[in-house]
């Protein structure tokens, strides 16, 4: 009897389970072949003085000798300089012009997206083209004009350690913002309009919505924007290999361009893989702690 | 009731109100997109010498000399573009066939290790590309010595993590019994794959196709590392050996970064929708 009233379950059937497999086959191999591979690969890299014939195990080496290499520190010291000017104020930036978006009709809407998108689409090989002219070091680089219609003097952007940092971040600001606008648009056109109503009903200020409604609503997409930008951010690599080589006197050495530089200008592909793996662990310790003190409320 | 107030009766405010948000907006998109529009402007000047360019904001002729500058500048400047053509149609279209069908099997089917497997998948998009960066050099290049070839330009983006994902949220969504009274009827599971989860998963199959198809065009890094002939370039890599020969000349640089771009502009302005859906998708609930 029991059997009866019991919901029938569904059961793999024999010919669901070999479809199963066969529609996953191309992607699973794909997938060890080209990430599950690597990264096994990548430890046991990590610990040998690679040699195209024949390396030689030399255990732990190469990260105690990341460790005590200074510019592994200045590499890591520079992303994290990079990444705390560049993604809060992405964010900020993403989320004040998302909410003065979000007053217009769905047309104007669509057309601030489309233009904030923009530089997204680009390649970042021309973007990079333009940008080396904008900071152009001679009188007549965009920057150096506007810089002299306020009274400033010309600089030599990407060829000061001073400036060339600077130069990378401003770039960021003014052209990485396009994915997170959007979603945070995305986040509040689902904000319910009762939360509005009650707040409007006890005599709520627009700043007031702003900060008790707004802000706590958007938390879910500013953790996620949030710690993708971090880890984006960290394996920085293109922007300072195109527009300064990580210089001068490796002002802009991030640990992406550090790594490529390891592995591709010396060969070095023990300490390389050694500090991809360093970077590994720290990207996830962020995620970790992100997760952690953010993300206490977020449901997913 | 929103978060703006409507200023109602009093429509002139609100009028002024969003007229200086408008112009906030402009300044700031303005702001936004000036690189591209500097790298137009510059690209239709004339072909000279760093020294010798106007600049100017505004247009003040339309030549096309510095096009015509670039494609000359190599015998190889079509043959990169084409090269792009070529690799980025063949990742995007094997992205959209494997990663639906897995993506398939990971929502609607059920088989031994199903979640694990998933989340293996979903653990290994946390990983940094630089980790797997030099094995898989030294795999393709010295161990298939693929070097110079369009497999290897296409192979190890065969179909990405990010896209099973994409299609297996997607494929969650369409509901169950559709298939079951498919399969009552006697379809088997290829058909119910190509008849049912292939039509009705359009929308994200574009969204898939064409952010894949933006990524393998835009991507510079894997195509420097295994390609040194100029003929087996992709445009991103081919513009960098250009602007390090070139530097003197502004505005043929500016056309072959605009030459670069081009494609992505022509497919975003004929297909936003699409682009823009696919940033929140996976990103936002609801």
């Amino acid at each position: 009897m029991a059997s009866i009233t019991k919901p029938i379950k569904r059961r793999r059937s024999k010919e669901e389970q070999t479809w199963g497999y066969a529609f996953i086959a191309v992607a699973l191999v794909a997938f060890a072949m080209f990430t599950a591979y690597p990264v096994v690969s990548a430890f046991i890299i990590s610990l040998q003085e690679y040699k195209p014939l024949g390396s030689t195990y030399i255990g732990a080496d190469n990260y105690v000798d990341t460790l005590h290499d200074s510019l592994f520190w200045k590499a890591l010291r520079n992303t994290v300089v990079y990444t705390v000017l560049t993604v809060p104020v992405n964010l900020f930036l993403s989320m004040v012009i998302a909410i003065l978006i979000l007053p217009f009709r769905k047309k104007t809407q669509s057309f601030f997206k489309g233009i904030y998108y923009l530089p997204v689409v680009a390649s970042g090989v021309a973007l990079s083209v333009v940008w080396l002219w904008i900071f152009d070091p001679m009188e007549h680089g965009i920057l150096n004009q506007v810089v002299q219609a306020f009274g400033g003097s010309s600089q030599n952007w990407l060829g000061r350690s001073a400036t060339a940092m600077f130069s990378l971040v401003l770039m960021s600001w003014l052209s990485s913002h396009g994915t997170s606008i959007i979603i945070y648009l995305a986040g509040l056109l689902g904000i319910d309009s009762t939360y509005y109503e009650a707040a409007e009903i006890d005599g709520a200020s627009f700043l007031q919505k702003l900060w008790h409604i707004v802000v706590p609503c958007l938390k879910p997409a500013t953790l996620f924007l949030l710690v993708t930008g971090v880890i984006g951010s960290f394996q920085v690599f293109q922007n300072a290999y195109l527009m300064t080589g990580g210089g001068p006197d490796n002002a802009t050495t991030m640990v992406g361009l550090l790594i490529f530089n390891n592995a591709f200008t010396y060969f070095n592909f023990g300490r390389a893989a050694a500090q991809s793996l360093i970077l590994a662990v720290i990207i996830a310790v962020i995620a970790l702690i992100q997760f952690k003190f953010v993300g206490k409320d977020v449901e997913y | 009731m929103a978060l703006y107030s409507n200023h109602t009766g009093k429509p002139h405010k609100r009028h002024i109100r969003n007229t200086i948000i408008f112009i906030v907006l402009m300044l700031f998109a303005l702001a936004t997109i000036f690189p591209i529009y500097f790298m137009f402007i510059t690209s239709l000047g004339d072909p000279v010498e760093a020294g010798a360019v106007d600049y100017s904001i505004w247009p003040k002729q339309f030549s096309l000399e510095s096009y015509k500058f670039f494609f000359d500048y190599s015998k190889y400047s079509y043959r990169w573009i084409l090269n792009s053509l070529i690799v980025a149609t063949a990742v995007t279209v094997s992205n959209v066939i494997f990663a639906s069908m897995a993506g398939f099997a990971f929502s609607k089917l059920r088989f031994k290790g199903r979640g694990i497997l998933f989340g293996i998948l979903l653990v290994s998009m946390m990983i940094p590309y630089q980790v797997t960066q030099v094995p898989l050099y030294i795999l393709i290049v010295n161990t298939f010595e693929l070097q110079n070839t369009y497999s290897a330009l296409i192979m190890p983006s065969i179909v990405t993590v990010y896209n099973i994902f994409l299609a297996k949220q997607f494929m969650s969504g369409i509901p169950t019994e559709i298939l079951e009274c498919a399969k009552i009827e006697g379809c088997s599971q290829p058909q119910i794959y190509m008849k049912i989860i292939l039509p009705l998963s359009k929308t994200v199959l574009a969204v898939m196709a064409i952010l894949t198809f933006m990524d393998s065009w835009n991507t510079f890094f894997w195509p420097l590392l295994v390609t040194n002939s100029m003929e087996m370039q992709t445009i991103q890599v081919g513009l960098k050996n250009f602007r390090f020969a070139n530097t003197t000349y502004i505005s043929p640089m500016m056309a072959g970064a605009a030459i670069s771009a081009l494609p992505m502009f022509i497919l975003f302005f004929s297909l936003q929708k699409y682009f823009l859906e696919g940033v929140t998708v996976g990103a936002v609930k609801g």
